[in-house]
């Protein structure tokens, strides 16, 4: 095989023959390959954060008309150094009658939840577990980065960091259903669990099929992550920076980086389950160009994650609340049903055929759910005279009529 | 020693430590993250059964669910931020001859059956497969998995329910 | 390869911790989290069994997931009457809730 086509196996196999080389056994080398393997992903991925903190905040500045860092080094590209200098010699500060152990564990198993997810991403055709329920581990290893936050948000003795936590374990554990419903589309139309199972099957891909549920995939998981516009939680102007108030210093850092590399992991698993993953042309024989495709794809959707993040403002609590339940989650469950049914018809039909049909019935769902939208808008619109009354501000709801007043418009 | 045996001991290890650590230790909260520890344990254990599926909705469901609910009442039903007087009830030296007493009983019990100790077969490739349609088939297991979504509905509305606050009245 | 009673070995040391700490903690949330260890102790013992004797039928794992859903639907149940009691005592502790005893 040669160093092209098999990149991978290639460096395992030479690393192995060193190893034996120099007389250890053969599961001991298995065992140290595998860890090696894991820390190469973990530190890879851990340092393209710091360009990735450059691109937001370079995007963010253009987005809103000025110019980003541009002092430290050419185009300000050393300006993520920069900061983590900083952060690195700030004074971690343990505020008096917190809880030592559990201060320090909240950023480390957030960090921790984002980069179990790396394991199971496909990042070439043939490297990397193959694990048979990597789509429910993604959602599993979310639930650890739910408890960091709630670890954190306690063991700060302070009340707005609790509140803070509670409000957004709140928010991530309602975002998560709509993100295994529309998790399981992909599933559905693949028959497997397995990511690597996901991308193979993709001859077409899955945003053909289903677009809403690249949509709900994508506001869900970008909800669970609390990014804008739900960071209700966390933004520094709202219930003063939430669960990290206490954090200072490098344990600041290890959540800052979390929040990043969760947002280019949602990117990376939309690639994967939704854009094809390292499909493209010529993937097959040289892997490294399926890795070069994939992290294109990953950057695409942290792109227009950063561009929504630049664009659209904050949303309160109860309304994401709202949107989570009333709206996303109904929608899910929706499409799922339709989208088993309509498979069981469409199965065995081409791969083209098969992906039209499927979007035509997520292009009536959505056309319907605007109509039904509209509808309600109107109704909601005639129960709300937005009028003033004399002496009065126009409110949504009409005030209530009182023996002293006239009795107005109480519509409904 | 195979390198299967010595990570089952060391799970085992692992799980019974933080089992003892969350009946023993006074903090509420440690206690929730001992159990969270062991649950985390006993899917490794669902692992090396081979019943992945299990073990990976066992982190869903108990980690990322139960073990965080219970983190929420514990912070919502104290009087303080932190816990005080004894929390070992006074006849905890009989709970613990008991416990040992049925530990002993069924050790005893395995020990004396003399079940072989290598599994007689391997878990097909579709096992996951064969779950779902043994779930929804009507020759399968079809109603206890109605019957138990009908339970976790009414789980769902009684807690609410019961959890509501009355300011009204 | 593990020899099966290893497995029921170790269920039966949880069910016990699990045991002691239901009968022996004051706190009921406490109580409750052992109730939990019984729980996983039973499932270890299901899938031991599932495993080592019959792995090819799926009746192991299904009556590991319906525990599963149980022990789930039990637990939002209780914590909830926690919360309740805990607004009508102003405590959860176990031996203060006792309106009933004679």
């Amino acid at each position: 095989m040669g160093i092209l086509s098999q990149p991978i196996g290639v460096i395992a196999e030479w690393l192995r023959n060193l190893l034996l080389g120099w007389g250890l056994s053969q599961g001991l080398t298995t065992v140290l390959l595998y860890l090696l393997g894991g820390a190469v992903v973990a530190i890879l991925v851990q340092t393209w954060v710091i360009f990735l903190i450059w691109y937001e905040r370079k995007l963010i500045g253009r987005i809103q008309d000025r110019l980003g860092p541009n002092r430290v080094g050419p185009y300000g590209l050393l300006q993520p150094f920069a900061d983590f200098i900083k952060i690195m010699t700030k004074e971690v500060i343990v505020p008096s009658g917190a809880d030592k152990p559990l201060y320090f564990w909240g950023p480390i198993l957030m960090d921790a939840g984002v980069l179990m997810l790396w394991a199971v991403i496909p990042l070439m055709p043939m490297v990397g577990m193959d694990l048979n329920v990597a789509a429910l581990y993604t959602i599993a290893v979310g639930g650890f980065a739910t408890l960091g936050i709630l670890l954190s948000g306690w063991s700060s003795n302070n009340k707005f960091a609790l509140v803070s936590a509670i409000r957004t374990v709140a928010q991530m554990v309602s975002y998560e259903v709509p993100t295994v419903l529309a998790l399981l589309i992909p599933v559905l139309l693949a028959g497997t669990m397995s990511l690597h199972g996901i991308v193979a099957a993709q001859h077409v891909w899955y945003i053909v099929f289903a677009p809403l549920a690249f949509l709900i995939y994508f506001v869900a998981s970008v909800a669970e992550n609390g990014r804008s516009p739900f960071d209700l939680m966390e933004a520094e102007s709202e219930i003063v920076a939430g669960f990290h108030i206490e954090y200072s210093g490098m344990v600041f850092a290890i959540f800052y980086v979390a929040d990043f590399l969760h947002a280019f992991t949602i990117g990376a698993l939309a690639a994967v389950l939704f854009l094809g993953g390292w499909r493209g042309p010529g993937a097959e024989s040289f892997p490294l160009l399926g890795f070069v495709y994939l992290w294109i794809k990953a950057f695409a959707v942290y792109f227009v994650g950063v561009w929504v993040r630049g664009t659209v403002p904050r949303v309160r609590v109860d309304q994401l609340m709202n949107f989570s339940w009333k709206f996303l989650t109904p929608l899910a469950l929706i499409l799922l049903v339709l989208t088993a049914v309509l498979d069981h018809f469409v199965f065995g039909l081409g791969a083209w055929t098969r992906a039209l049909s499927h979007l035509l019935m997520n292009i009536v769902v959505a056309v319907a759910v605007l109509r039904y939208l509209e509808h309600h808008e109107k109704v909601r619109a005639s129960r709300r005279p937005m009028v003033a009354q004399p002496g009065q501000y126009p409110v949504a709801r009409p005030p209530r009529p009182t023996v002293a007043e006239n009795p107005t418009e109480a519509a409904s | 020693m195979t390198a299967m045996q010595i990570i089952f001991l060391l799970t085992a290890v692992v799980t019974l430590v933080s089992a003892l650590r969350v009946v023993t230790t006074p903090n509420m909260i440690h206690a929730a993250l001992w159990l969270v520890t062991t649950l985390v344990g006993v899917a490794v254990l669902y692992v090396l059964l081979s019943a992945s599926f299990l073990a990976v909705a066992q982190v869903v469901i108990y980690v990322g669910a139960i073990a965080i609910l219970m983190m929420f009442v514990i912070m919502l039903t104290r009087r303080e931020m932190r816990d005080r007087g004894p929390q070992t009830g006074k006849q905890w030296p009989w709970a613990a001859v008991l416990a040992v007493l049925l530990f002993g009983g069924l050790v005893w019990m395995v020990q004396s059956v003399g079940l072989a100790a290598a599994p007689v077969g391997e878990v097909p490739q579709t096992a996951i497969a064969d779950l779902g349609k043994a779930l929804v088939s009507p020759n399968g297991f079809v109603i206890p998995f109605e019957v138990a979504s009908v339970l976790l509905l009414a789980a769902l509305i009684g807690a609410v329910y019961v959890a509501w606050t009355r300011r009204h009245s | 390869m593990i020899p099966l009673n290893w497995y029921l070995i170790l269920a039966a040391a949880l069910f016990s911790i699990g045991l002691f700490g239901v009968l022996s903690r004051r706190n009921a949330v406490a109580i409750l989290m052992s109730v939990e260890l019984m729980l996983n102790a039973v499932n270890i013992n299901l899938l031991a069994f599932w495993r080592y004797r019959a792995p090819a039928h799926p009746v192991g794992v299904v009556f590991a997931v319906i525990v599963f859903a149980v022990a789930a639907a039990e637990v939002a149940v209780g914590l909830a009457l926690f919360i309740a009691v805990y607004r009508r005592f102003n405590s959860v502790a176990a031996d203060e809730i006792n309106l009933l005893k004679w």
